[in-house]
């Protein structure tokens, strides 16, 4: 598909995205559909959704042992080995998994090839690219400090901790944002950060043409989902402020299940709820399971011990092989000849040819 | 057989697609002569048993295909999906962030984009999420499915052919998704319809009824060593003689065929002989086998099943002939094979013992359950113990780098074992950058059952990175000796080298270390193992 054909139709499914939630409580006031209704459904989709998944990857078992090494095996005591890119016990898997999982130690790892020609003469480097890596972590810590930080909104009373992160977050630019002082709260950083990371993994593949030739709509459609609920939370925050004592009583309600739709919150609100709703749902039908996925990737999560601990392939089954005795039937004489050791002389039969 | 374009042809690449594509799935795969090898002979597939032995070209339009064959290959990629959970999960998870994009050797070279990594996997994961997910059975093209037809089929084949499983693209990968693993699986699909190429076919009928990829035949491997055997005592004066298929000898040797056939490799066996006759005094007790004649597999480029069937010859040859343990020779793929499957394949070997080196008492502790030892570990182990007397200068007249081959790389971590030899054999040692070595080495450009002559374009175009870095280092230093510790690579990278970089050599590791080798009355060495004229030595031959 065009990468411009693929880019519009995830411009217009998160059109409709929005449309949805704005004409159902916007014109038909359908607060407790979603209010109520779909986020349940949404979050019960996400939970068995991830379940099924990875109970489905689960089933199917793990024949071989195939780490992808990276770095020196354990060997001789003289031999310094690497024990977290090519781990022999668990330990090393523990470690090398948190560093893949919270420092994306693999991506890190990321060049860009620089092809040039100098009368003709091929020369190729390998240069620094980090930005991939960076914008991977700014995009995934913000979201996730930007989820916690929204504890304060299902919590009564609201943990030290996210008060603690809301401080934080929001210190960077207190009395720095322009429209301070027109009674406008302070900016968070990592909604800035959000933003500015999602936008850039956008952009990236639009004019990266490498990447803009293997994208398809699933890789936009996150992309534009994620930035309509950071833009609608956004907008919320500093701009069209919502009634935010209602929003915590539908909040609360929803997580201690006993649901309140209450009225007059503002239809703002509700689309930013059902862009969520929708990015939670199409989850575990969608690349976005990676984040479940990683955990079980066998070229990372398995020790390179091979060749000292037995491995087992639950499905092994015997084979066809051609025996040393099917060798030795069709080579004996030239063996025999050749001074090469066999287990049964040959057979009397050619004997009494050669002698005839 | 097409003409080989020069290399200032094969360097105009483009590696940025043009922005208006019609975007790749609407795009047929046009095959190129040069790049794609020639397909299986019958008698090849049929000697093994293989499906569906016929006669055909890839350049025909008709691959003559079984009348069921969509059924059968549908239903082959459904039963690995669940044997597999490596298939599952990465035809899943990827998120096309294109890490993986510039860091395949075949795409560095050849600037199709259907050779990165990421849209590699994704000519399958396109007909996964047709018949597998939701998404694509509702959204189809919109989700990134399409349906499997005659020219996927061919697409599949095309490019499953120019990977050449070394895991570069694994390494980057965030999530661990690994090429090798989709193409592995992906060409057991093309062999269930009867599609593969002669290149792996006939070696893999040549191995199940000779032992080994050549069809070497037992007399005709014996001469072969014998006529080493002759050339080692022209040139140290010792006859060096070999044993072979000899029961109750303590260790079973087993290398590739390909170092008793052919230049450069045929030095490597050298080294292995000087070697093992250096150590017999020491109590060394080793025997070779023609039965299990051959250290590589290229059943592992056919199918898992084809790689369990050829490489069950060395377990049973161990067990005939009741040895205690297993050395193995320098070679790559072959040493993935033995690291991460031997034992799960064919295992347990509980009639051998636990490998202890009869020369030094190291216990090989790495080796524990496969008992299989590679022949560079022993040897570094002897070095460090001081039991090979050696004279590096022997060596000075080559400026050496080494070439990590992949699979001892990223399928084991074989790392230092190889350069601690080489350091010790040789003075001039000099490493390529760190981005083409190690863990992030850049493939030969035709492992993996690519090494014909028939596609020797994308061959050179493959091993661009690898020879670039060479360049590099010749430039730089004047290295002119570019040595490996794989059978294949011997066997390539002369070719390579000749196209990108004239004036490198290729060597193995034991190579080196024979000609290092000081052996108790030698002749004076006028001559490496090569023949040539050792530079500095004819002197002294003079002064004699």
């Amino acid at each position: 598909m065009n990468f411009v054909l693929s880019i519009l139709f995830s411009i217009f499914a998160v059109t409709v995205v929005i449309l949805i939630p704005w004409i159902g409580v916007g014109a038909l006031d359908l607060r407790v559909l979603f209010g109520i209704v779909i986020p349940y459904a949404a979050m019960a989709t996400f939970f068995v959704g991830i379940v099924v998944r990875v109970i489905g990857w689960s089933r199917s078992p793990v024949p071989f042992r195939i780490p992808t090494t990276a770095g020196q095996e354990w060997s001789f005591p003289w031999i310094k080995s690497n024990p977290i890119d090519n781990p022999k016990g668990t330990w090393g898997v523990v470690v090398r998994m948190i560093l893949e999982v919270l420092t994306f130690r693999s991506l890190f790892r990321n060049t860009r090839l620089e092809y040039r020609r100098i009368d003709g003469v091929p020369k190729i480097d390998y240069e620094w690219e980090k930005w991939l890596w960076i914008a991977a972590l700014l995009f995934h810590y913000s979201f996730f400090v930007i989820f916690l930080r929204h504890f304060r909104f299902f919590t009564e009373p609201v943990p030290a901790f996210v008060t603690l992160l809301q401080n934080l977050d929001g210190f960077m630019q207190m009395g720095a944002a322009p429209f301070n002082g027109f009674g406008l709260p302070g900016v968070y950083l990592t909604d800035m950060l959000l933003m500015a990371a999602v936008t850039w993994l956008l952009l990236r593949r639009i004019f990266y043409s490498q990447i803009r030739y293997v994208s398809l709509p699933s890789d936009y459609f996150p992309l534009f989902l994620i930035l309509a609920l950071g833009t609608s939370g956004m907008l919320m925050r500093y701009l069209l402020r919502v009634d935010v004592t209602k929003v915590k009583e539908l909040a609360i309600g929803l997580f201690k299940f006993s649901p309140v739709a209450p009225e007059g919150i503002g239809v703002l609100f509700y689309i930013h709820l059902f862009i969520l709703c929708v990015l939670i749902a199409y989850f575990p039908f969608s690349k976005l399971m990676h984040l479940a996925g990683v955990f079980l990737s066998p070229t990372r999560n398995l020790s390179n011990n091979s060749r000292f601990v037995r491995h087992v392939n639950p499905w092994n089954y015997p084979v066809k092989t051609h025996t040393y005795e099917e060798y030795e039937d069709e080579f004996r004489e030239h063996m025999i000849e050749a001074g090469i050791p066999v287990e049964k002389q040959a057979e009397p039969k050619a004997e009494t040819e050669e002698k005839e | 057989m097409a003409d080989t374009p020069k290399p200032a042809e094969t360097a105009k690449i483009d590696h940025y697609p043009s922005p208006f594509e019609k975007g790749w799935m609407n795009k047929r795969a046009e095959l190129k002569p040069g790049v794609y090898c020639y397909a299986s002979k019958p008698k090849n597939l049929e000697y093994v048993g293989m499906p569906f032995p016929k006669e055909w070209h890839p350049a025909d339009e008709d691959w003559k295909l079984p009348e069921n064959w969509k059924e059968i290959v549908e239903e082959g990629f459904k039963d690995r999906l669940d044997k597999y959970r490596s298939f599952k999960l990465f035809m899943d998870i990827c998120v096309r962030c294109g890490a993986c994009a510039d860091k395949c050797h075949f795409f560095i070279g050849s600037g199709d984009p259907k050779n990165m990594p990421v849209l590699r996997a994704e000519l399958l994961r396109s007909v996964y999420r047709k018949n597998h997910t939701l998404a694509g059975k509702i959204l189809g093209p919109f989700a990134g499915a399409r349906e499997l037809t005659e020219d996927v089929l061919k697409e599949w084949w095309y490019y499953l052919y120019q990977c050449t499983e070394c895991r570069r693209c694994s390494l980057f990968c965030p999530y661990g998704i690994d090429t090798a693993e989709i193409t592995i699986l992906g060409r057991e699909l093309t062999n269930l319809v009867g599609l593969n190429t002669d290149w792996i076919a006939a070696p893999v009928a040549n191995c199940y009824r000779t032992g080994n990829h050549l069809g070497i035949q037992p007399h005709a491997y014996k001469d072969m060593l014998d006529f080493f055997t002759d050339e080692i005592e022209d040139i140290t004066g010792i006859r060096m003689e070999q044993d072979l298929n000899r029961k109750g000898a303590e260790i079973l040797f087993i290398t590739p065929s390909g170092d008793v056939f052919a230049d450069p490799g045929t030095f490597t066996c050298m080294g292995y002989m000087m070697l093992f006759h250096y150590l017999k005094e020491q109590g060394l007790d080793i025997t070779w086998s023609t039965y299990a004649s051959e250290g590589g597999n290229f059943g592992y480029f056919t199918s898992h099943e084809m790689a369990k069937r050829l490489n069950a010859k060395m377990y049973a040859e161990a067990k005939r002939l009741g040895v205690k343990w297993i050395l193995g020779g320098e070679c790559g793929h072959m040493w993935r094979v033995l690291n991460q499957y031997m034992d799960t394949f064919n295992g347990p070997p509980d009639f051998l013992e636990e490998p202890v080196s009869p020369i030094t008492g190291t216990k090989f502790k790495n080796a524990k359950t496969t008992k299989m030892v590679h022949i560079v570990e022993f040897t570094a182990d002897l070095i460090k113990n001081n039991k090979l007397k050696l004279d590096p200068s022997r060596n000075d007249h080559l400026k050496v780098t080494f070439h990590d081959s992949c699979n001892p790389a990223r399928g084991m971590g074989f790392l230092e074992e190889p350069r601690y030899v080489i350091k010790n054999v040789c003075n001039n040692f000099y490493e390529m950058p760190l981005e083409t070595i190690r863990e992030q080495t850049f493939c030969c450009g035709s492992g993996a059952g690519l090494n014909a002559g028939e596609n020797l374009e994308l061959r050179m175009r493959g091993g661009l990175p690898r020879a670039n870095a060479v360049k590099h280092v010749h430039e730089k230093y004047g290295v002119n000796m570019l040595s490996c510790i794989c059978a294949i690579d011997r066997a390539v990278l002369p070719n390579l080298m000749e196209y990108w970089v004239p004036g490198v050599e290729v060597t193995g590791v034991h190579e080196m270390v024979a000609n290092a080798l000081v052996f108790d009355g030698e002749k004076k060495r006028t001559m490496d193992l090569r023949g040539e004229t050792l530079p500095g030595m004819e002197e002294d031959e003079e002064d004699v």
